[in-house]
């Protein structure tokens, strides 16, 4: 394996495969370092779930080895995951909002499985609905949602606990390209503030709208990475990360 | 706009929140009313257990150390010298704590049923003379042996035989009967348990996008658990309480029409505070038993996710 250093993701040489099938991932290696950027793209099919599956922790790899937050995932035993899951934001392509509670409690929940109090929950959940646009429907189950709705609740909810890393698969894929470049504008503003950002889309029009970004193209399960910019990148600065009130 | 503190490690609780995180069907769902009938069923069986505990440890207690004497003899005057012998012998012994004739008028009360009025009270069928003896300590074999052995002695027509003996077969039922109140008892808990394992199974299964997601947000098995456990603690609860009030009011009834019969024995099988007490846990350890088997059933599933 590859110096980890002050990476915060490092994958080596990973392959996946669902039962006895053939690998729907192979040979990835990979560093992202704290305040990257990164958009992952390619065709439906290539692998970009199954890779966001790896990073957000709801699969094991078949072989090679993961390094998160400076801990080698492989090794980690089942019940010291769900910390390294409350670091990292996920947001899912089909958002999966608690049917039965309302917008307000969906984003909440990272909060709550985190401990914080009632009281305590109020303004931040308050600011990020009214930040998403969505402080008129804080009370309104999923249902009743639009789809670019429910989608801005979904990504309100990853990023609520102000994660270390997030992951977003095809995050605006349901909203007006206002609405997307303001979600984009979102992500940015973490990154800025040092939230390591993968976001899996089709958009190639959103790619330009990050300079800074970083391109991870997946084809058949197998990372492009002529150059070996993705295995070794340049070391960038660490933005320094604020917490605010 | 104002981001979150940094994340607390370890496993939370969710506080008054957990409620909400699955959707509650409460009295409209079927699992209260489910345990409200294996409650009520166990409350029943526990006391019928505990009631017939009482009457044979009353019943034990007025016999232990009885022995009754008949002195079996034709002529009237032979009976009665025979019998006031008896009783003078029996009560010279200091091993006899205390010595009654049952009185004519109650003996023919007694045979009355079988014998009519006339008849009982008359000379025509000559009845035994009936002595209810009370011995210190109880009555071995060996004892009541020598006993017959003395009395006979001294009063030829004399019978002796042992009170406990002629009621071992009710006290055998009665145990039977108690083995069989809690075999049900184990019966009903152990059905509890599993209806509580398929509730939680299929509360599992009807609630796996929300598992899903709060196992994916960061929250730990204990968390999800604790969610199912305090949802079927609840349901748990309401279901013990109805079961409760269901079981106590079947016994009140039954209770009534017992103590109609008047029968000493029967009345020996009334319940202590300490009966009730035991009576009143049966809801709480249903409640103890479903929040456990939820816990149980719910690791052992989440288990099986990453």
């Amino acid at each position: 394996m590859s110096e980890a250093g002050d990476s915060i993701v490092q994958f080596d040489n990973v392959g996946l495969r669902y039962g006895t099938d053939r690998e729907v991932l192979s040979d990835i290696s990979f560093t992202l370092y704290p305040g990257s950027f990164y958009f992952l793209t390619g065709a439906s099919g290539a692998g970009k779930t199954s890779m966001l599956k790896l990073l957000y922790l709801a699969q094991r790899p078949t072989r090679g080895a993961i390094s998160m937050f400076g801990h080698d995932l492989i090794t980690q035993p089942r019940k010291s995951l769900p910390n390294f899951r409350r670091r990292i934001g996920t947001v899912f392509q089909d958002f999966r909002l608690i049917t039965h509670l309302s917008a307000f409690d969906n984003v909440a929940l990272p909060l709550r499985i985190s401990g914080m109090g009632e009281t305590e929950i109020q303004k931040p959940v308050a600011d990020m609905l009214e930040w998403v646009g969505l402080s008129h429907r804080s009370h309104a189950r999923p249902a009743t949602l639009s789809g670019g709705e429910q989608q801005r609740v979904a990504i309100a909810r990853a990023v609520i606990a102000r994660p270390e890393i997030l992951v977003a698969d095809e995050p605006t894929g349901n909203v007006d390209p206002e609405m997307a470049v303001k979600l984009l504008r979102l992500f940015e503003a973490l990154n800025r503030l040092g939230t390591t950002v993968v976001v899996a889309t089709h958009d190639v029009h959103l790619l330009r709208k990050v300079p800074d970004s970083l391109i991870m193209r997946l084809d058949k399960g197998k990372l492009s990475d002529p150059t070996g910019a993705l295995r070794y990148p340049p070391k960038r600065d660490i933005p320094r990360r604020e917490v605010q009130p | 706009m104002a981001l979150g503190p940094v994340i607390r490690r370890g496993s939370p609780r969710f506080g008054s929140s957990a409620s909400r995180m699955l959707p509650q069907a409460r009295i409209a769902g079927p699992m209260p009313w489910v345990i409200a009938i294996m409650i009520a069923l166990t409350v029943m069986a526990a006391g019928a257990g505990l009631a017939l505990s009482n009457v044979a440890a009353n019943a034990r207690a007025e016999i232990a150390g009885g022995v009754t004497v008949q002195v079996v003899e034709g002529a009237p005057s032979a009976r009665e010298r025979q019998a006031q012998r008896a009783v003078t012998f029996l009560t010279g012994r200091e091993d006899v704590l205390s010595v009654r004739r049952v009185p004519d008028e109650e003996l023919s009360a007694l045979l009355e049923p079988w014998l009519g009025a006339s008849i009982s009270q008359s000379e025509a069928v000559p009845t035994p003379v009936l002595i209810d003896v009370r011995l210190s300590g109880p009555v071995t074999s060996r004892r009541l042996r020598d006993l017959r052995a003395e009395l006979v002695r001294e009063v030829p027509a004399a019978r002796l035989d042992a009170q406990a003996g002629w009621l071992a077969p009710v006290f055998d039922a009665i145990r039977s009967l108690q083995y069989l109140a809690i075999g049900l008892v184990v019966l009903l808990a152990l059905t509890s348990i599993a209806a509580v394992w398929l509730a939680a199974r299929s509360a599992l299964g009807s609630n796996r996008d929300t598992i899903e997601v709060i196992h994916h947000l960061g929250g730990t098995d204990g968390q999800i658990a604790r969610i199912f456990q305090r949802s079927i603690g609840m349901d748990a609860l309401l279901g013990g309480a109805a079961g409760l009030a269901l079981g106590v009011g079947a016994m009140f009834v039954l209770g009534q029409q017992f103590a109609g019969l008047g029968s000493g024995l029967v009345a020996g099988g009334a319940l202590s505070l300490l009966d009730w007490l035991a009576i009143t846990a049966v809801p709480l350890a249903g409640v103890l038993l479903a929040i456990l088997t939820a816990r149980i059933t719910v690791t052992g599933a989440l288990r099986r996710m990453l």
